[in-house]
């Protein structure tokens, strides 16, 4: 191309000391760059939420103390309700923690779900949100992507939390099969639950509002459930609450499958909810998304 | 080959424009941000839409990149309108943000690799692609930082790299080069170059009159949503006179005796003093005998010689797009007085 210039700074000096010293623009290798007019089709739906996912590993990667809420904070549930709770509900904490551990792991994964709303909520207003918007790609995978990479975390916790149950003495009598099950159906319930937070990290105005938010819906989700307690000793109006809570048949698939058993309704119903939240959730986010 | 690139240009939409609006209109709230905009970009060309902050450039942008939904009237990017079919204008357009529109947490590599991705490269391609760009931007050493860790101007280079990722058809830039110091910014002003000689347009936003004058061949001046003036450089200069007299005399108490001489000599001409004791400034009319802004001036200079007024220094020039854009300003705000009144 006759039209390409080389800018006036020259020599390409080896020790760049800052912005002043910055290289200098070829603009003619530019050129060659956009001689080609090729564009690849357009990615796939999956192949473009995994690139997102791949982005949030990313961050992890960059900023590593972003793990803390999956492995300090669950840590410290374990060891806070077993032996808070232990003796006095179940005579003595190793056998409580047999109860316990799947249901305290599943408290904390939903717990830690609300953080996909922070970081769409942190992450809205930033710059590089216009230029994935203004991208050919299909919608939802910026906020599919998200939750790829929060499935990761969930994970994280999961491992952490079991290991520290067995070294603490839980001994689940489904085995290796048992947990694995227990933990993907929680990791899947999980996915299905964030597009909750999903849609309140763009609703709300800020993370605060966010956090409170999500506080308001997860304490009671979580703690009137029989994640701690057989419902039978409460009170009927509870028990109607509790019974039907999402969060009770998720604890109680994951508990009985860790401990080798096949809880069917309890996994139907956990599977269902997830759908339902989705398609309720799923929607709305795209659509404040697409509003932004 | 310009020909050609023209031709593959302009297959979409016979009338070979790039961005075709009108009656564009954005309301936030009580404000009317953008009210009313209709602009006609040819292909190919560079566009420069000026105007000061808050006149609702960037919201004019963010409806032509389909990142705002119009609340009136239509918008067109070569021939596809931005709501109905955003996804193929989204194909075709870049947007490079006011603010950098990059991941801060990631590498420059990992941006341009995770949009090369997006773009639907296979992972290989993309990493080729990046590290070519990285190259041409001269951004090679700073590929493995992450991008909050850029100067100013390195994030302009990675932000504008990644809008090229894909070679667009047209190509958004907001305010490209606010906040950069003067040899950041002549170097963003060349890799816009390189990018129009490729056949790409290019709408460019800015506060600055010397960018628009420096990049653009068509220019819109756009104040509270709407367009004041559209043209080309030398029209828009053109509207507010034919030309501006600079002189510099050789004394000082001359020059009320000057202003006077100069008032007469030059039909229509308005002098304006200079913070300078010894220099002002008259911007020349039209002729009403359609003389030129050179003969008036040559006039006005015997005029001042025959009065003893010595002329140290004399200067004829176009005006410059300053005073074009306070020219025209100045007359809006003197309208809405007028209506304020009536």
């Amino acid at each position: 191309m006759s039209t390409a210039t080389e800018t006036q700074t020259t020599a390409k000096s080896p020790s760049q000391s800052g912005a002043e010293d910055l290289a200098p623009v070829t603009t003619e290798s530019l050129a060659e760059l956009l001689v080609s007019k090729e564009r690849p089709p357009q990615p796939s739906p999956w192949s473009a939420s995994v690139t997102f996912g791949w982005r949030a590993v990313l961050k992890i990667k960059h900023v590593p103390e972003q793990l803390f809420d999956v492995t300090a904070f669950p840590i410290m549930m374990v060891l806070m309700y077993t032996y808070l709770f232990g003796g006095a509900l179940a005579g003595s904490t190793s056998d409580y923690l047999q109860y316990l551990l799947p249901g305290i792991l599943v408290m904390s994964i939903v717990m830690i779900t609300m953080y996909t709303g922070v970081s769409v909520n942190t992450d809205i207003e930033k710059g590089v949100f216009d230029r994935f918007r203004s991208l050919p790609i299909w919608r939802p995978a910026v906020m599919v992507g998200y939750l790829l990479g929060d499935m990761l975390r969930y994970l994280i916790a999961s491992v952490v939390m079991v290991g520290v149950g067995l070294i603490m003495g839980f001994r689940p009598d489904g085995g290796v099969l048992g947990v694995l099950a227990g933990v993907a159906l929680l990791i899947v319930f999980s996915f299905a639950f964030s597009w909750i937070w999903t849609m309140f990290g763009l609703l709300l105005r800020t993370e605060k509002s966010v956090m409170g938010v999500s506080m308001m819906v997860l304490f009671p989700t979580t703690f009137l459930s029989d994640i701690f307690v057989d419902p039978s000793t409460m009170p009927g109006w509870l028990q109607a609450f509790v019974n039907n809570n999402p969060v009770t048949h998720l604890a109680s698939a994951v508990r009985e499958l860790m401990h080798g058993e096949w809880p069917g309704s309890d996994i139907a119903w956990t599977l269902g909810w997830a759908g339902v939240i989705v398609a309720v959730f799923g929607p709305i986010t795209m659509r404040l998304y697409a509003r932004k | 080959m310009l020909e050609n690139l023209e031709k593959k240009h302009m297959t979409n939409d016979p009338s070979g424009l790039a961005i075709e609006t009108s009656g564009l209109v954005k309301v936030f709230g009580e404000t009317r941000a953008v009210d009313g905009v209709d602009l006609a970009v040819p292909s190919g060309t560079v566009y420069g839409v000026l105007g000061p902050n808050g006149a609702g450039k960037t919201t004019t942008v963010k409806m032509l990149a389909t990142l705002l939904r119009p609340d009136g009237g239509e918008a067109r990017i070569f021939g596809k309108d931005v709501v109905r079919d955003a996804n193929a204008v989204r194909s075709r357009v870049s947007l490079t943000g006011q603010y950098a529109s990059v991941d801060e947490d990631l590498t420059g590599t990992e941006n341009l690799v995770l949009l090369g991705r997006l773009l639907g490269h296979k992972p290989a391609a993309a990493r080729v692609r990046a590290a070519q760009l990285l190259e041409a931007f001269g951004l090679s050493e700073a590929a493995a930082k992450q991008v909050k860790n850029y100067s100013g101007g390195m994030r302009r280079r990675i932000d504008i790299a990644a809008s090229i990722l894909n070679t667009p058809d047209l190509l958004f830039l907001d305010e490209p080069t606010t906040g950069l110091d003067p040899r950041s910014r002549n170097q963003v002003w060349d890799i816009v170059r390189a990018v129009v000689a490729q056949g790409t347009t290019v709408l460019l936003t800015t506060q600055y009159l010397d960018e628009a004058d420096q990049l653009a061949s068509r220019i819109a001046v756009i104040d509270h949503g709407k367009v004041i003036a559209e043209g080309t450089k030398g029209e828009l200069k053109a509207s507010v006179g034919a030309g501006s007299v600079h002189l510099r005399l050789r004394d000082a108490a001359q020059r009320a005796e000057a202003v006077a001489l100069l008032e007469t000599a030059l039909t229509g001409a308005q002098v304006q003093l200079e913070p300078d004791p010894v220099a002002l400034t008259a911007r020349v009319g039209n002729g009403d005998n359609g003389s030129g802004a050179a003969a008036q001036a040559a006039a006005a200079l015997a005029e001042l010689a025959r009065a003893d007024i010595t002329v140290d220094n004399f200067s004829l020039g176009q005006p410059s797009l300053d005073e074009v854009f306070l020219a025209l300003t100045d007359r809006e705000a003197g309208a809405e007085t007028q209506e304020a009144a009536a």
